[in-house]
Formats: structure tokens, sequence, C-alpha cells
């Protein structure tokens, strides 16, 4: 018997059953769904986070000096110099101060938030586009005029809009600073987020800070290739200066991006192994019914038997039905899970796309499982004596 | 055509063991009809079984055709019963949720034969039985004697030397009966089929040229039937 003519006989014993078939697909049809929306979610939420460790810049590397109190250290115009020897590599620096928990006002209103000490080169580095005015630029840092670039939140906490807050005086520490633009909005303007947050030159910002020191500094290398050569030469200079490594700690954005795939690869596995499980389920569901339907059908088997099937056509027969199930079902659990997984995205509001890859692995991992789980009631009807096979009621 | 030898199939239970067929000498030749004659317990259906090679006897030798059936693989078997066997049974032994004409196809398809070849003969076989009108219908909406006629035409569909009914009129009342009974005579002669057909009713048997009467395992009397 071919398998088109097994296939054929199988779909037609499928559904003379189709409570039955339905419910034995239902295992298949929930693991095959459930591989999916999990592997699709994971990718999603993966998807997400390197969007936002990307949207910081491929090329940063931050450097962060602790402060010991100490009389080794650089200055800002060491680094600078530094920089501009190893030009080919670096793409630009800037001195980074951060200032938390800062509360500025406009009037009476007021919002606390974090302040960054930076100099004109910062939205190189970190990939930040001005929406409206400028950023903060060569005169303002070197000058330390009271300039400052504010988030899209402080913008819509303080101001009626980013338009009216260009130009306008906000208050840091009862110090005026003019408000020379407005960042593009970058995370929903909530408070906390990446659009909540003040620009000043970094020679004010000191001032700010509870240690007036320059805690880090952020560079880019010239190209995303050069990441790690641009790291090899921060470091030696780091160590001429200091003499211990220590004193000093240098991080890329790839080293941060392969811990996020290192953990999503091992959630995905995780959960994927979780839906695992209930694929096996399902196998054992078939398998199950499978014996019953071989034992149902026992003069079945006798007659084919008595008409000239060999063993190997009754196990074809089984092997094809049992598969067959498990594929239907698992077409179920395609449609079903990726309809799942783009409801869920919504919901979750995670970027959820069904892959390709785990569609594919689900499908074959259910038509596998069918084959495998049929294999042994398959196995028992074909060894049937054909005799009492036909005697069977 | 048939040709066995000192036929012995003894099951062993334990202790005791049932000489089912207790040394069976037997020859058919081609396109004879023979009749099996026996009470239960008699043998005969184990006379059926190996005769259609379903099973092998404990010891002694088959002939089937010219070939030794008695020491066949499961394999060689299946294939033996696929090119020369067709099967008639007391109970139709149709398979329900197949229509008429998968069912007489179904041999055919054992057979790896060409669906073009299969569409023809199956076609010919219900046109034989006169039930050519009915190949959509499946098997409960037919009465019991179209039911037993759909197995005769699933048996000969596939062209076989010998046919085997065992027990065909054993379901149906007195004058179907006789129809079945007809058919089978019609088989034997105009196509020239060897029939075996194994009861326990004389009256049935006596329909055949030769008549082989089984108890305890033996052959009793073997008989040519006058016309």
């Amino acid at each position: 018997m071919s398998i088109k003519q097994a296939f054929i006989l199988a779909v037609k014993s499928l559904s003379a059953s189709k409570m039955r078939s339905f419910l034995t697909m239902l295992g298949i049809i929930i693991g095959v769904a459930s591989v999916i929306v999990l592997v699709a979610l994971v990718d999603g939420f993966k998807q997400q986070l390197v969007d936002q460790f990307e949207s910081m810049g491929t090329n940063l590397i931050s450097v962060s000096i602790p402060g010991r109190g100490g009389n080794r250290g650089v200055t800002p115009d060491d680094v600078m110099e530094f920089s501009i020897e190893n030009a080919e590599v670096i793409g630009y620096v800037s001195p980074v101060v951060n200032v938390s928990n800062l509360t500025v006002k406009n009037g009476a209103e007021s919002v606390t938030t974090t302040a960054m000490g930076t100099n004109e080169f910062y939205p190189e580095i970190k990939g930040l586009e001005v929406e409206y005015g400028r950023f903060l630029e060569y005169v303002d840092v070197e000058r330390r005029q009271k300039s400052c670039v504010i988030g899209t939140y402080i913008a819509n906490e303080l101001y009626q809009n980013a338009q009216s807050a260009l130009g306008s005086e906000l208050k840091i520490n009862g110090i005026s600073y003019t408000i020379v633009g407005v960042l593009e909005e970058v995370q929903d303007s909530e408070e906390g987020s990446g659009d909540d947050i003040v620009y000043l030159p970094y020679t004010l910002a000191t001032g700010l800070s509870w240690n007036g020191r320059i805690s880090s500094y952020a560079f880019s290398a010239a190209e995303k290739e050069l990441v790690e050569e641009a790291e090899n030469r921060i470091r030696a200079f780091l160590y001429s200066v200091f003499n211990d490594s220590n004193a000093y700690r240098i991080l890329n954005q790839s080293a941060i991006l392969e811990v996020v795939n290192d953990l999503t690869g091992t959630i995905t596995m995780i959960l994927v192994g979780i839906a695992a499980i209930s694929l096996l389920v399902g196998g054992i569901g078939i398998m199950n019914i499978m014996l019953v339907s071989v034992t149902e059908r026992t003069r079945e088997i006798g007659i084919r038997k008595s008409l000239g099937a060999t063993p190997w056509d009754i196990m074809s027969q089984f092997v094809v039905e049992a598969a067959t199930t498990s594929s239907f079902g698992g077409f179920l659990g395609i449609a079903l899970g990726i309809g799942a997984a783009i409801f869920a995205g919504n919901l979750m509001g995670v970027p959820a796309k069904p892959s390709f890859g785990a569609v594919a692995i689900a499908f074959s991992v259910s038509v596998g499982i069918g084959m495998i789980f049929g294999y042994f009631p398959a196995k028992k009807a074909s060894r049937m004596n054909p005799i009492e096979a036909l005697r069977y009621d | 055509m048939i040709e066995l030898k000192d036929i012995y199939k003894i099951y062993s239970d334990g202790d005791s063991e049932i000489r089912a067929l207790d040394g069976i000498n037997l020859r058919v030749s081609e396109k004879e009809f023979v009749s099996i004659i026996g009470q239960s317990g008699s043998g005969k259906s184990t006379a059926m079984n190996i005769i259609g090679c379903l099973d092998v006897p404990t010891s002694g030798s088959y002939f089937l055709n010219g070939e030794d059936v008695s020491r066949m693989g499961e394999y060689e078997l299946s294939d033996i019963r696929s090119r020369t066997l067709g099967f008639i049974f007391q109970q139709y032994n149709l398979i329900p949720k197949l229509s008429v004409f998968e069912n007489v196809e179904l041999p055919l398809i054992y057979k790896r034969m060409e669906p073009r070849e299969r569409k023809e003969r199956v076609e010919r076989a219900l046109e034989k039985v006169g039930l050519l009108d009915r190949y959509k219908k499946y098997p409960k909406q037919l009465s019991g004697g179209q039911q037993q006629r759909v197995s005769i035409a699933r048996a000969l569909a596939g062209d076989p030397k010998l046919i085997l009914a065992d027990e065909p009129t054993g379901a149906l009342d007195s004058k179907t009966g006789i129809e079945v009974l007809e058919f089978i005579k019609q088989l034997n002669r105009e196509d020239g089929t060897t029939i075996v057909l194994i009861t326990h009713d004389h009256g049935i048997a006596y329909q055949a040229d030769r008549v082989v009467k089984l108890q305890d395992g033996k052959i009793i009397s073997d008989e040519v039937v006058a016309k």
C-alpha cells in the first residue's frame, strides 16, 4: 500500500470519529502552540532589549572611574588628548557626570529628574536626536554657559509642550538655565524613562554632583569593527595612568549584547523545554488512542491480512494514521500559536513575531512524535495473527 | 492445485495436546469444487486456515499451485494469499468504514495494482455479482445477501486461482443462501476457479462436486457427488 493510500485511509478513519480525533490532537495542538508562542514572545522581548541597547549606540565604550581620593587621576583634557592621538580607532569621547535626584523647576512646578553632564559629542556617541533646537555646543561647555537640553518628559511636565519649552528658563538648584534643545521622544515620555532627563555642560554638572568629579567617560569606536581595538587602547591608556586595573572599569556595548543573547537563549531553552513536555504528553495521548484503535480494529486487521496485506502494509497504515493525527494537530497548533503569539504580544507590548524556525521545528517534531508514538501500536497491529484477528468480536 | 501431505496441526496446552489435524492427506485438482464438511471441533477451521495460507502446519507439507507453503514466513504467506487466494467468510467481513467499491478494491491495493486497472477490475467484479450500481454504498446500507455478494466480488476481483468459502451461507436465510451458492457454483463453472467450501451443513456441502468429511482431525470419507 502506498503512503498516499495510507494517508487517504487515515483521513477517513480520523473523520469517522471527529470528537475523539480532536481530543487526541489536543495535546499536540497545545504543545505546538505553546512552543510557537513562547519562542515568539522571548524573541520579541529579546529584540526589544537589543533595540534598546543598540539605540544607545553599538560603538559605545563606557569607562567608569570610581573615585578613590588619591592624587592620581585623569582630567578631561588628558582623555581628549588621548582620543585625538588615537583618532583612527576612537570616534568621539565625552566626560559623563551623573546627577540623580535633582529637582528642576519652572516657576512653581517642579519635577525630580536625572541630569547628565556631557560635552557636545555625546549625541554622536549615544545616538541621541534633537527634536527642537540644538544640543550643547563647544562654547556652552567651554564657557560654562547655563544651557541645557531636556527630554520630552520634562518638557511635557513643566511646559505646555516641547516647542514652548524651547528657549524657556529651567531652574536647577536655584540657578536658571536656558533650554536650548528638546530631544526626540525615545520611550513614551514616561517618568523614569529615557525621556526623563536633563543634559548640561559637564563643566557645570560637576558642581551639582555630590563629589564634584567626573565619574565616567563615554567613548565611541570609529567603527563597529574597531570596538575591541579601541577598548584595548583605552585600557592601556588607563593602566598607564593608574597602574592598577581595579581603578577603572571598561564596558562595551557588544559585551552587553552578548550577555543579553546568552540570557534570552537560556530563557528560550527553559520555556521550550517546558512546552516540549506538553508535546510529549500529546504523543503519549496519541499512542494511547492508537492502542485502543488497534484493539478495536482487530477484525479489520485480520480481514486486511487475509486479503494479502503484509505486516509492513498494516504497520504503515497505523503509523501514517498516527502521523496524520499529529501533523493535523500540528497544523491547528501552528494556527493557534501564531494567533496567540500576536495576541499575547499586543497585550504585553512585546513585538512578538512567530518565527519560521519555531513553526518548522514544532511541526516536524509533532509529525515525528506521531510516528514514534504510533510505531508501537502499529507494530502490535502488524504482528497480529490473522486467524485470531478474524475471529475477534 | 492443492496438495496436503501428512498434515499435523498440534496445539499443546501445557501437558495435554490437541491434535486439530491428525495426519491429513488431500489433493484438490484445478477447477474442482470441493466441500469440506465436519462438526465443530472436527478440524475443518484449522484445515481452512492452512489451505488459506493463514497458518502453517506443525508438520507435513502443503503445496499450493506448486509452491511449498508449509515452510513460508509471514511475508511469503501474505504474498501467496495476495496472488492466489480469495476468501468468502460467513460474516462477510467487509470493512464498515469503506464503501462497496473500496472494499472490493482492497485486495488489489495489496497486489500493488495501478489505480486504473483496479477500477476496471472492481467494476467487472461488481458487475458480475450484480451490484455495480451500489458501488458508492457502505456495507451497512446493504442487505445480508448483498453484503455477501460484495464479499464474493472482493474475493474474485484479484482473479484468484482458489476461492475459499467458510460457511458462506451461514448468516443468510435459505433463499439468499441458495442465491449466493449459485454465484459460487457459477464462478467454478464459468471461470474455472477452484473452490473449497467449508461447512457443517450437508445440504450445502453436496452442492459441490466432491465432499470430504472430517472428524477429530482425520478424513473419514472422500466421495464424488453423483449428479
